[in-house]
C-alpha cells in the first residue's frame, strides 16, 4: 500500500485543477458564481484535508528519517546539471504546507462573501487558486529551480491580483511596481543559484546541504556572497529594506488578496527560504548579521511609518513589513525556529486583521454605495464607532491586535518574545545583538501603539461615516465572519505550538523542526538564558505592550478627528511619517528619473533612433533592396540565365577542388 | 592499330558533338548525336566493354534517339521557315568561354588520374571477358553487389513510364 | 594506355555539351546536349573500368537507365509545354519571371 505521504502531489494539483476550472468558467460562463464558489473553496478545503493527512502520515512514517523526496520527472538534464521536478516533504515544508492550505482555505471562504458582487468573480478565484498552486510548489520544491518556479509563479499571481481592478491606473501601476521590485530580488536569487551550482554542481536541496560543509569554508567569501544574493531575493519577495516599497502599494488589490498573499503566505517566502537554507546562512556569519540587521531596521522603520498612516490597509501593510522584519531578525540571529514560529502566528493574526479590515471596508463601501457618496472607504478618518455596528468583527480584531502587540497568552506574544529573547541571548557575543534587541523592543512598543490606534480610530469614539450612511452599517455576513472566528481561535491557540522553555510542555515546534534546523545551528554558538533573565524579558515585553496600548489609549483623541475630506494637511514630523519618509520620492529621483532620462534621451533618441534605426533598420532595408536588385539580375526568369550561373558556379567549385 | 582506331573514333565523336550543338535543323542535330553515340560505342569496345557498347547502340542510339526524333517530327520543330535558335553574340561568347574554361580546368586536373598502383594489370578485363563472356562480366557485380539498385532502377523506369503517359496525355 | 586520351576526349565532349546548353534556346536541343554530357561521363566510367574493375560498367548501365527514364519524362514534358504555348523556345517559357 502506498504511503499516505505520496499523495502530496494531490495537494498541489487540486488548486491547479481549480485554477483550470475557474479559468474556463471565467471565459465561458462568467456569471456562474455558484460553481466558482464551490470549486474555488472546495479545492482548497480538499487540499487542506489532504495536507493534514500527508503531514500526519509523514509524522508517523518518517520522524527521524531523511526528508521524503518524490521525483516526478527529469526537468533539465543538461550535462552535469540534473534538475528534477521533485517535491520534498519534511518538517519545515509540512509546517508551511498546513499554513498555506489552512489559512488559504479560510481566506477563500471569506472571499466568497467579499467578492460576491464583483463582475470578475471567476477570474478572481482562478488567480487565487493559481496562487495557492504556485505557493505550494515554492514550499514543496526539492531544489532551488523548482522552488524558483513557485517563487516566480507567486510573483506573477501577486501581480495579477494587485492589478485585479486594472481599469484604474493606480492599481495597474501598483501591480507593475510589485512585479519590478520583485525582479530585482529574483536577480539575487538567480545569481545565488548560479554560484551554488558553480561551487557544488547540484541544485537539489539535499545535495547542496550535504555538500555545503565541505564545499565552503565557514565565513568564506563564496558562501557570504551566495547568501547575500539569496537575501536580496528574500528582501524583494518579503518586502525588506530597500525593496519594501511595493508592499504598501500592493494594497490596491482586493483585501482577501492582501491577507493571503501580502500577509500570510507569499511575503513570508523569504523567511522560509532563509530557514530552508539555514546551513548556508549559518556558515556565513556576516550575511546572517546583515539579515538580522536589515530585519531589525525594517521592523523599526516600517513601524514608525505605520504610526501616521490613515488608510487602514496601509497601516496593516506597514505592520506586515515590520513583522517580516522581526522574522528576518529571528532567522538572521540563528533562531530559525523562532522565525518560523513567528511566521505561523503572524499568518493567523495578520490574516485575521486584514480580513477584519476587509469586512469593515466591505461594509463601509456598501454603505457609501447605497447613499451614492464617493468617499474613501479605507480611510480611518471616515470610520469610528463601528463597534456598535460590527461587534463580531471588532471583537476578533481586538484579539488579533492584542496578539500582535504582545499581550501574554496570545500567540504573537510568544513568538515575538522568542525572537527578542534569542537576540538578547546572543548579546554576550557582540554588543551588536544588544543593539538589535533594543531596536526590536522599540519596534514592539510602536507596534502596540499603532495597532491600538487603528482599533480606536476604526471602532471607537464617535462615528464619522455620515448620518445617512449609519443606517446602512451592519455586521458582515456569516460567510465573512466565520473565517474570522476560526482565525481568531488560531490566533489565541497558535502560541501553544512553541512555548518558552520556562513553561511546561515547551518547545514543541522547536523539536519538530530540529531535523531541519540542526544543519545550521551546529555552526552557531550555544546561547541560552538563565530562567531569571528570561522571566525578566517576558515581563519587559509585557510591560512594553501594555505601555504601547495604554499610551495610545491616553494620547489619541478620536473625538478630535474629522472626516478625511475636511482634515487639515499634516505638518512637521507627522507629515514626514505620513509621506513615508519620502522613500518613494527618493527612489523616484534617484533611480526612476535617471533611468527614464537615460532611456529617453540616450537610448531612444540617440541609440535607437540614430544608430539602430539609421544603420540597423533602414540600413537593412536598403541592403535588402540593393540585394533584391542584384537578385533580379541573377534571377530574371529565363532558364538560360540560370544555367549560365550554374555553370559559372560549377567552374568556380572545380577551380577550388582542382588543387 | 588500336591507337589509330581510337583517334579516328574520337575525332568522329567530337565532330558529331560539334555538329549537334551548331546544326540549325533539330533533325540534323539529333542525327549528329547518333553519330557521336555510335563512335562512343566503338570506343567502348576498345575498352573491353562489349556489352555496354551493344547497349549503347540498342538503348541510346536505338531507343532514346528515336524517341527524340519522333518528338521533333511530331511537334514539327524543325520547320525551315523557323529562325535559328542559336543565341546571339553574347550567348556565343559565354558558351565558348565557359566551355573552354571547363576544358582548361579538367586539363589542370590531369594529375588526379589514379596512380599505377591502383590499376589492374594490363589485359585483366579482357581476360575476364574471355573467361565469363561479355555479359557475365557485368552480370556478376550487377546481380550480386548491385542487386538492390538494379531493382530500384526497375521501379524508376516504371515511374517514368507512368509519368510520361500522364504528362503526354491530351487533357492534363 | 589509352586512359589519358579517353579522359581528354570525355572532357572535350562534356564541355561541348555544356557549351551547347548555353548556346541553344530550343528545349529539345538542350535536352540532347544533356544526353551528350551523360555520354561523356559514361566514357570516363568505361575508360576507368578497364583499369579499376568491371564495376564502372555497371554504373554506365545505371546511367543509361536513368537517361532513358529522363528522356521519357522530359520529352513528355516538352510535348505538354508545346501543346500549351506552341513553342519550345526557352526565351518565351519564362513563367518564373514573376
Amino acid at each position: 500500500m502506498p504511503a499516505i505521504v505520496e499523495w502530496v502531489w494531490l495537494v498541489v494539483m487540486l488548486p491547479f485543477g481549480g485554477f483550470l476550472a475557474n479559468g474556463w468558467i471565467s471565459f465561458f460562463r462568467p456569471n456562474d458564481k455558484r460553481a466558482v464558489s464551490i470549486i474555488g473553496v472546495g479545492v482548497l478545503a480538499g487540499a487542506f484535508l489532504v495536507a493534514v493527512a500527508v503531514v500526519l502520515g509523514a509524522a508517523r512514517e518518517t520522524v527521524e528519517a531523511a526528508p521524503a523526496v518524490f521525483t516526478y520527472w527529469s526537468w533539465m538534464p543538461v550535462g552535469t546539471l540534473q534538475v528534477d521536478v521533485a517535491f520534498q516533504v519534511d518538517h519545515l515544508s509540512s509546517v508551511m504546507l498546513l499554513v498555506v492550505t489552512g489559512v488559504g482555505a479560510l481566506i477563500h471562504v471569506f472571499s466568497v462573501g467579499y467578492m460576491r458582487a464583483d463582475p470578475g468573480y471567476a477570474r478572481y478565484f482562478a488567480y487565487l487558486n493559481l496562487f495557492v498552486f504556485f505557493m505550494l510548489v515554492l514550499v514543496l520544491g526539492a531544489s532551488f529551480p523548482v522552488m524558483f518556479v513557485g517563487w516566480e509563479g507567486v510573483g506573477l499571481c501577486s501581480y495579477l491580483l494587485i492589478g485585479f481592478w486594472f481599469s484604474e491606473k493606480a492599481n495597474a501601476d501598483a501591480g507593475k511596481k510589485a512585479f519590478i521590485m520583485n525582479r530585482i530580488g529574483d536577480f539575487g536569487f538567480l545569481v545565488a543559484m548560479f554560484m551554488i551550482y558553480r561551487s557544488i554542481g547540484s541544485l537539489s536541496f539535499q545535495n547542496v546541504f550535504e555538500q555545503a560543509p565541505t564545499a565552503f569554508a565557514v565565513g568564506g567569501s563564496a558562501i557570504t556572497w551566495i547568501t547575500l544574493a539569496l537575501f536580496l531575493g528574500c528582501a524583494g519577495k518579503s518586502a525588506q529594506i530597500p525593496l519594501y516599497t511595493w508592499l504598501p502599494d500592493a494594497m490596491a488589490g482586493p483585501t482577501p488578496v492582501s491577507a493571503l498573499i501580502h500577509a500570510a503566505t507569499m511575503v513570508t517566502a523569504g523567511v522560509y527560504l532563509v530557514a530552508r537554507t539555514n546551513v548556508l546562512f549559518a556558515m556565513a556569519p556576516i550575511s546572517s548579521a546583515v539579515v538580522a540587521g536589515v530585519g531589525a531596521l525594517t521592523a523599526l522603520f516600517a513601524a514608525t511609518i505605520a504610526v501616521k498612516q490613515w488608510d487602514i490597509k496601509k497601516v496593516l501593510a506597514y505592520s506586515t513589513v515590520s513583522q517580516l522584519g522581526y522574522m528576518f531578525l529571528g532567522v538572521g540571529i540563528g533562531a530559525y525556529t523562532a522565525g518560523m514560529f513567528h511566521l505561523v502566528t503572524h499568518a493567523f493574526f495578520k490574516a485575521l486583521l486584514f480580513l477584519g479590515s476587509g469586512s469593515v471596508i466591505h461594509v463601509l463601501h456598501h454603505a457609501y454605495h447605497e447613499t451614492h457618496r464617493h468617499d474613501d472607504a479605507q480611510d480611518m478618518r471616515n470610520m469610528g464607532g463601528l463597534v456598535r455596528f460590527m461587534p463580531w468583527t471588532a471583537g476578533v480584531m481586538w484579539i488579533a491586535t492584542l496578539a500582535i502587540a504582545g499581550i501574554p497568552g496570545l500567540s504573537g506574544f510568544f513568538s515575538k518574545d522568542e525572537i527578542l529573547a534569542a537576540t538578547f541571548a546572543r548579546g554576550g557575543e557582540a554588543p551588536f545583538f544588544y543593539l538589535l534587541w533594543v531596536i526590536g523592543t522599540i519596534a514592539a512598543l510602536l507596534t502596540a501603539f499603532y495597532m491600538t490606534r487603528l482599533m480606536i480610530y476604526t471602532f471607537h469614539g464617535s462615528n464619522r461615516t455620515g448620518e445617512k450612511e449609519c443606517d446602512h452599517l451592519h455586521e458582515a455576513p456569516w460567510i465573512m465572519t466565520g473565517p474570522l472566528v476560526v482565525l481568531a481561535a488560531g490566533t489565541v491557540l497558535a502560541g501553544a505550538l512553541n512555548l518558552p522553555e520556562i513553561l511546561p510542555a515547551h518547545g514543541w515546534l522547536e523539536h519538530w523542526l530540529e531535523p531541519v534546523t540542526e544543519l545550521g545551528t551546529r555552526y552557531l554558538p550555544e546561547a541560552s538564558l538563565a530562567p531569571g533573565t528570561e522571566w525578566a524579558l517576558l515581563g519587559l515585553a509585557t510591560a512594553v505592550a501594555a505601555v504601547g496600548i495604554i499610551g495610545a489609549w491616553r494620547l489619541l483623541h478620536p473625538e478630535a478627528l474629522v472626516p478625511a475630506r475636511e482634515a487639515p494637511p499634516e505638518t512637521g514630523l507627522g507629515k514626514l511619517l505620513y509621506r513615508k519618509y519620502y522613500v518613494d520620492e527618493i527612489y523616484d529621483a534617484a533611480v526612476v528619473r535617471p533611468l527614464v532620462w537615460l532611456s529617453e534621451k540616450v537610448l531612444w533618441r540617440e541609440i535607437d533612433q540614430g544608430v539602430i534605426d539609421g544603420a540597423g533598420v533602414t540600413g537593412v532595408t536598403r541592403l535588402a533592396r540593393w540585394l533584391g536588385h542584384l537578385g533580379t539580375w541573377f534571377q530574371n526568369g529565363y532558364v538560360g540565365r540560370y544555367v549560365l550561373w550554374f555553370v559559372v558556379a560549377v567552374i568556380l567549385v572545380v577551380w577550388e577542388i582542382r588543387r | 592499330m588500336t591507337q589509330f582506331v581510337f583517334w579516328t573514333l574520337s575525332g568522329v565523336a567530337i565532330l558529331g558533338a560539334l555538329l549537334c550543338i551548331t546544326g540549325r535543323n533539330p533533325v540534323m542535330s539529333a542525327l549528329s548525336l547518333v553519330l557521336t553515340l555510335f563512335a562512343l560505342a566503338g570506343i567502348y569496345v576498345l575498352f573491353d566493354a562489349h556489352f555496354i557498347a551493344v547497349m549503347q547502340i540498342i538503348v541510346y542510339a536505338g531507343a532514346i534517339m528515336v524517341l527524340f526524333l519522333f518528338v521533333i517530327m511530331l511537334l514539327n520543330v524543325g520547320r525551315p521557315d523557323a529562325g535559328s535558335d542559336v543565341k546571339g553574340k553574347v550567348g556565343k561568347f559565354w558558351a565558348g568561354f565557359l566551355g573552354a574554361a571547363l576544358i582548361a580546368e579538367m586539363a589542370a586536373m590531369w594529375r588526379l588520374l589514379p596512380g599505377e598502383s591502383f590499376r589492374l594489370p594490363a589485359g585483366t578485363l579482357a581476360g575476364l571477358t574471355a573467361q565469363r563472356g561479355a555479359v557475365g562480366l557485368i552480370a556478376e557485380p550487377l546481380f550480386r553487389a548491385y542487386l538492390v539498385p538494379f531493382e530500384i532502377t526497375s521501379v524508376l523506369l516504371l515511374a517514368a513510364v507512368v509519368g510520361a503517359v500522364v504528362l503526354a496525355k491530351r487533357k492534363l | 594506355m589509352l586512359l589519358g586520351p579517353a579522359l581528354a576526349v570525355s572532357a572535350i565532349l562534356f564541355s561541348i555539351g555544356v557549351a551547347g546548353v548555353l548556346l541553344r534556346r530550343n528545349a529539345i536541343i538542350i535536352f540532347m546536349c544533356v544526353e551528350l554530357m551523360l555520354n561523356a561521363v559514361n566514357l570516363t566510367f568505361i575508360a576507368l573500368a578497364q583499369q579499376l574493375g568491371p564495376e564502372g560498367q555497371v554504373f554506365v548501365f545505371f546511367v543509361m537507365a536513368v537517361a532513358a527514364a529522363e528522356a521519357a519524362v522530359g520529352l513528355a514534358i516538352i510535348i505538354a509545354i508545346y501543346r500549351h504555348r506552341q513553342t519550345l523556345d526557352l526565351q518565351y517559357i519564362n513563367l518564373l519571371r514573376g
